[in-house]
């Protein structure tokens, strides 16, 4: 695709596309002057090259009916991305901000169409950095079928943010008939999961570098709507989806398990995590049911639908190691308990901060 | 994984289960009252807890988790010096992850890092030192933290520091030592311990040779114990075969990592750089004697207690707080007034809700399934 050097301004006039010309990013860059309309022109507006965003309003403007098409309700929701590095193995932080908000949307069965692209830039960053984030950011969109229709620049005094901090919002369509809610789970309802669990937050801490481990453990980051739709075209009265982010899949079971008011039985025989992590955890003394997922989820079918639900994911590129993990139980109400490896029993509880690595 | 799985293995977990079983049956004691067997060490404890292996054990077993959790055991006057230091102008201070969150009078390492103090997260003392190669303008002081586990590293830190003659490195020392503690225990007049598993990790430095006073003078079985829950399950078998047999003896399970005279390098680095103090004070037990080390005067220069000032008040524990009669067994974690109420892991009052390894944390969090449940629903 060739990128018109050319954009049409707000009154309808055609201008000069601005170019950045320096290797870093300095606060006149948010000034708000000719500076920081080069940047938005040359990093962002031609990384996300579309119509809806070339004008530069103020916002974006959308057909109504074009929506109302698509399903009954509107799904809208936001989340900001903060990492450190910025780049890690399979992925960095400007696809992370696609597909967080991608599949924030699609856990509640919606159709994303359209996100919101808001960066706080801190001053001294390598305008390289920024270009790259943003054609990860422009190829995740593509990818999803999304499109960054408006955004926001900023740029603050070193140390007033760490490198690059970027907000996402998203609105998606929800087709009709579809249900789903972290209250809906019913006791003899299956709990399944998309794939082996942990590599995102294993990935990230090992690329700090601090832990002098050589490791190939990649993030699992990846846009889940797809998976979601065969998932839910497979088990349409799926009661509840929910991507297993901060916090792991131990977050996302004690929450379904506090809201319907219900017990989850997992196995941790069954519970899928790589090797490497495995092993990862085993050192620094971390439990990988904690660690952070991008490309994970947990969802809770009825138990007439959880072959189906299985075989359906199972199918996807996104779902190949998708596994049956537990059963929602009418026992302890609010609890999740693990049948371990070893044959005993365990509680599964929330963190109460961050997980720390143990001494020794 | 190679080499952890066959430790893990169901099959064999279920086959020493009736072994135990059958040893159970045939000891007198468990007739009237449950035995009480004392994991001494946190590492232990953390199995213990991860693998469930106490809701698999015979009710006629009782597990007592002992003092071995260095983070649950430091009073709360020493933190209070560790937020000094880490405040002081200039002072990069290091630290192993889990004590970021034990709180002190006032505030945690990981509050005063919140409101500005240079406190930054190490996994060995080294990297602590090269922080100190990095930043020589900044005094870098690193929390010397465990028992013999983890002694030797910091010992040869210091070896190091000294050799390189690196001069803006230095220790708070807070490390302690474990017979001391054992022995503590051994004389508490409310004693009702009919066992020890003894912690695998310290015992790769010491040996088993410390522990003889055990079984000679005490008359009480200790089994050198690996982390694995085979280990545990399999120590534990040793432990009670011992009791049914009248025998009371230092035995050794965790043969492929422990040897009978310890580590003769670690050990050597611990006695030159460190000697014993007269006492030290552990949250939850007290003063205890000789229990803890200092920098020996040759290596005063790399001592923090020497180089800065530190406040060195002492804080009683709440008086609400029963983890000293939990950890010497006379309680269970529910047990206490304030278990899940006032004290639980969000708010710890007591030592033992302070890190996973501590008793009361580790029930609170995922412990005896039926026993939390009915607490929890009580409070």
């Amino acid at each position: 695709m060739t990128i018109a050097t050319d954009i049409k301004a707000a009154d309808g006039r055609m201008r000069r596309r601005g170019k950045l010309n320096v290797p870093t990013i300095t606060l006149a860059h948010g000034g708000g002057g000719k500076a920081m309309r080069d940047l938005i022109d040359d990093v962002f507006v031609g990384a996300f090259d579309n119509p809806d965003l070339a004008p530069l309003e103020d916002q974006a403007r959308f057909d109504i009916s074009g929506l109302a098409s698509l399903g009954d309700r509107l799904a809208f929701t936001t989340d900001s991305y903060v990492v450190d590095p910025l780049q890690f193995p399979g992925g960095d932080i400007g696809k992370l901000a696609v597909c967080g908000t991608v599949n924030d949307l699609a856990v509640g069965g919606a159709k994303p169409l359209y996100l919101s692209c808001s960066v706080i830039i801190e001053e001294g960053l390598a305008v390289d950095m920024l270009r790259r984030v943003a054609a990860s950011m422009a190829s995740a969109a593509k990818d999803a079928g999304v499109t960054i229709v408006t955004g926001d620049t900023k740029v603050v005094q070193r140390g007033a943010c760490d490198k690059l901090f970027i907000n996402t919002a998203g609105i998606g369509v929800i087709r009709e008939n579809l249900r789903l809610g972290a209250d809906r789970a019913k006791p003899r309802d299956v709990v399944l999961v998309n794939g082996v669990l942990g590599d995102h937050g294993a990935a990230i801490l090992n690329a700090r570098g601090d832990m002098a481990l050589s490791s190939p453990i990649e993030s699992d980051c990846a846009a889940l709507h797809g998976l979601i739709g065969v998932l839910l075209e497979a088990a349409p009265a799926t009661r509840f989806i929910r991507d297993a982010t901060r916090g792991g899949l131990a977050t996302v079971l004690n929450e379904i398990a506090l809201a319907s008011n219900v017990g989850i039985e997992i196995d941790e025989k069954a519970t899928p995590i790589r090797e490497e992590v495995k092993g990862f955890c085993e050192i620094l003394g971390l439990d990988p049911l904690y660690l952070a997922n991008e490309g994970k989820f947990a969802c809770v079918v009825r138990e007439a639908d959880a072959d189906k639900a299985l075989e359906a994911m199972q199918a996807h590129p996104l779902g190949r190691e998708a596994k049956i993990i537990g059963r929602v139980t009418d026992n302890r109400p609010g609890r999740v308990v693990m049948q371990t490896v070893f044959g005993g029993r365990r509680i599964v509880d929330m963190l109460v901060g961050e997980q720390l690595p143990r001494i020794c | 994984m190679k080499y952890v799985d066959e430790f893990r293995d169901p099959d064999k977990a279920r086959a020493l289960l009736k072994e135990i079983e059958g040893l159970v049956a045939r000891i007198e004691t468990c007739r009237t009252r449950p035995l009480a067997i004392m994991e001494v060490c946190g590492g232990h404890t953390h199995s213990i807890f991860k693998y469930g292996i106490e809701t698999m054990l015979p009710d006629e077993i009782e597990l007592v988790h002992g003092p071995g959790c260095p983070v649950c055991v430091l009073p709360m006057g020493r933190v209070d010096d560790c937020v000094a230091l880490a405040e002081t102008p200039g002072v990069i201070f290091t630290t192993f992850g889990d004590a970021m969150r034990v709180p002190g009078s006032k505030k945690s390492l990981m509050q005063a890092k919140a409101e500005g103090a240079d406190v930054r997260m190490v996994y060995s003392p080294l990297d602590a030192l090269e922080l100190a190669r990095k930043h020589p303008d900044r005094e870098v002081v690193f929390f010397g933290l465990g028992f013999e586990t983890t002694m030797p590293s910091t010992a040869l830190t210091i070896l190091q520091a000294e050799a390189d003659g690196i001069r803006n490195f230095s220790l708070f020392c807070n490390h302690i030592t474990i017979i001391p503690t054992i022995k503590a225990i051994l004389d508490s007049p409310e004693l009702q311990l009919d066992g020890f598993l003894g912690p695998g990790h310290v015992s790769m430095v010491i040996g088993s040779a410390p522990y003889r006073f055990i079984s000679e003078h005490y008359k009480r079985p200790l089994v050198i114990a690996g982390f694995e829950p085979l280990d545990v399950l399999q120590s534990l078998w040793m432990v009670l075969k011992q009791i049914a047999e009248g025998r009371a003896e230092i035995e050794n399970q965790y043969n492929r990592i422990v040897p009978e005279r310890g580590n003769p390098v670690a050990l050597d680095a611990i006695s030159r750089v460190f000697e014993l103090r007269e006492f030290f004070e552990w949250r939850g037990l007290g003063s205890i004697d000789h229990s803890g080390v200092r920098i020996r005067k040759n290596y005063a220069q790399f001592d923090a207690e020497r180089k800065f000032s530190v406040p060195a008040i002492k804080i009683a524990d709440p008086k609400s707080c029963q983890c000293g009669e939990v950890l010497k067994g006379v309680i269970k974690p529910w047990d206490c007034k304030v278990f899940g109420g006032a004290c639980t892991p969000e708010t710890p009052l007591g030592a033992l809700m302070v890190s996973p390894e501590g008793a009361c944390a580790a029930y609170y969090q995922y412990g005896d399934i039926d026993k939390v449940h009915k607490r929890t629903d009580a409070a």
